[in-house]
């Protein structure tokens, strides 16, 4: 369950900002997952909660803004919105289409007190 | 701790009733509850606590100057009130501070905070409101894995500026990796290979490629379900490869979760088996989306099999329509020209890479020494 490690990569991104921004507590993280990315919001939910313990943002609200994925459609010369990967264009139903947004994986904002 | 006045003995009034609001937040009222207590004022704990006293009511003010020099606002108010209207209560600054319309006074001092880190201009609209709790938002916009692909970069640079290939094989467990590895091993044309070797435990896949006479590292990634740059970054240092190395790194045996990580490989190779599903490049899309190759292994097994290998390179193009595929047996031998054709190639084209970036080095050098 990678999502555990990625958990842990936002505990440390946390820190890291903590020192930086001077803050130490952290009530909401806001995080921007790709429909594509390889994280399950069900898991990464849970390994934070596991993470965070103990850490300046335990108990904190996880907000997850999904951002969908695009790609580009070489039928239409466009870029087209898609569910999954693998998915035929919406427009043409061409098969021939490229990734080119929904990878995402960040953290967008942290509200902190 | 009293958050009001940062007092450690008295408790913070939740509901600023008269008496509560001020004894406990600032009095300390238990110290000296009883009025003679003022004579020691000038021991400026809390003056204002014997303020009933009334004779000198002022008295604390100075008191608190240095000790507590945002309590001044505070007593001043309640003195002020005090003087206007003497309270009933036994407490003067029990009767000021509630009694005010607004609250802000008296309940939520920034200033009280012990908190020294707390910034009131950073409030969301840069004000402070009293009574509402002071939060900020700290745009971060950083990608959650930005310390790997640090690392990771960090690596690809020092294989790249060695000429060294490094290939992540990755897969499902008995997909045939490490037999593929050890065919691969004995068939190198020259030069120096090594492989690292990813497993939650056992040191077995190392010893089987440390019998054919290639160095092996193992990694055992414990609980871990995949290899990270960090981990790479200790055994490059461990390993201390000669340049122009040919480097295999086999991950934890798993279709899931080492996709997302970068470990500064020059390539990402999938290998599936054809005793496993044609369909799994569509069921783990992920790996097949990372991978630069995939090797379909254990061809000479088709036959027994249902597996309908066209289908399965459909598949995969339509998650990843730049993937190389190359069909192979490391038993039978068959196909494997192809596969040492392309690491064969990779080597070749990282090595003008490193020469082409060497050259603009020189270049920088030279043009300088003009």
């Amino acid at each position: 369950m990678h999502e555990m490690s990625i958990c842990q990569s936002i505990v440390d991104l946390i820190e890291e900002q903590a020192l930086a921004e001077s803050f130490d507590r952290v009530s909401r993280v806001c995080l921007e997952i790709g429909v594509l990315s390889c994280v399950e919001p069900g898991a990464l939910a849970f390994g934070f909660e596991v993470s965070t313990r103990g850490s300046i943002a335990e108990g904190a609200t996880l907000d997850i803004v999904d951002v969908p994925a695009s790609a580009w459609c070489f039928g239409c010369n466009q870029t087209v919105e898609i569910a999954r990967r693998g998915d035929d264009c919406p427009r043409c139903q061409g098969a021939r289409l490229r990734v080119t947004g929904g990878e995402e994986l960040r953290v967008k904002e942290l509200e902190v007190v | 701790m009293c958050t009001v006045c940062g007092c450690s003995t008295s408790r913070p009034s939740a509901s600023p009733t008269a008496e509560e609001g001020h004894e406990h937040s600032h009095a300390h009222a238990h110290s000296h509850d009883h009025e003679h207590s003022h004579d020691h004022a000038h021991s400026h704990d809390h003056g204002h606590s014997h303020a009933h006293t009334h004779s000198h009511d002022h008295a604390h003010s100075h008191d608190h100057g240095h000790e507590h020099p945002h309590e001044h606002g505070h007593h001043d108010d309640g003195c002020r009130l005090l003087d206007r209207q003497p309270a009933p209560s036994r407490h003067p600054l029990a009767a000021a501070i509630p009694n005010t319309a607004d609250g802000a006074a008296g309940v939520t001092h920034p200033g009280h905070r012990r908190d020294s880190t707390l910034d009131y201009g950073k409030g969301p609209a840069g004000v402070h409101v009293a009574g509402v709790s002071q939060r900020r938002l700290v745009a971060i916009e950083t990608d959650i894995l930005a310390r790997n692909n640090r690392i990771a970069d960090r690596n690809r640079a020092r294989l790249e500026a060695q000429s060294t290939l490094a290939l992540n094989l990755m897969s499902s467990p008995g997909s045939g990796k490490t037999t593929l590895l050890v065919e691969t091993l004995g068939q190198q044309p020259g030069g120096d290979v090594a492989v690292i070797e990813g497993d939650q435990q056992t040191a077995n896949d190392a010893q089987r490629i440390r019998a054919t006479g290639v160095p092996a590292l193992q990694v055992n990634t414990g609980k871990g379900c995949h290899l990270d740059a960090s981990m790479i970054e200790r055994a490059l240092t461990q390993m201390a490869l000669p340049p122009r190395s040919l480097l295999f790194i086999e991950n934890v045996g798993n279709l899931v979760c080492p996709a997302g990580f970068d470990l500064g490989e020059d390539a990402k190779v999938v290998i599936l088996s054809v005793t496993e599903g044609e369909d799994k490049p569509l069921k783990y899309p992920h790996m097949f989306a990372a991978a630069s190759l995939m090797v379909l292994s254990k061809i000479d097994l088709a036959p027994y099999v249902d597996f309908d290998m066209q289908a399965c390179e459909a598949h995969a193009r339509r998650i990843n329509p730049d993937i190389e595929i190359i069909r192979l047996s490391a038993r039978s031998g068959e196909g494997m020209p192809a596969w040492l054709d392309w690491i064969a190639a990779r080597r070749e084209s990282l090595r003008h890479k490193a020469l082409a970036q060497a050259k603009v080095s020189l270049d920088v050098v030279e043009d300088k020494s003009v």
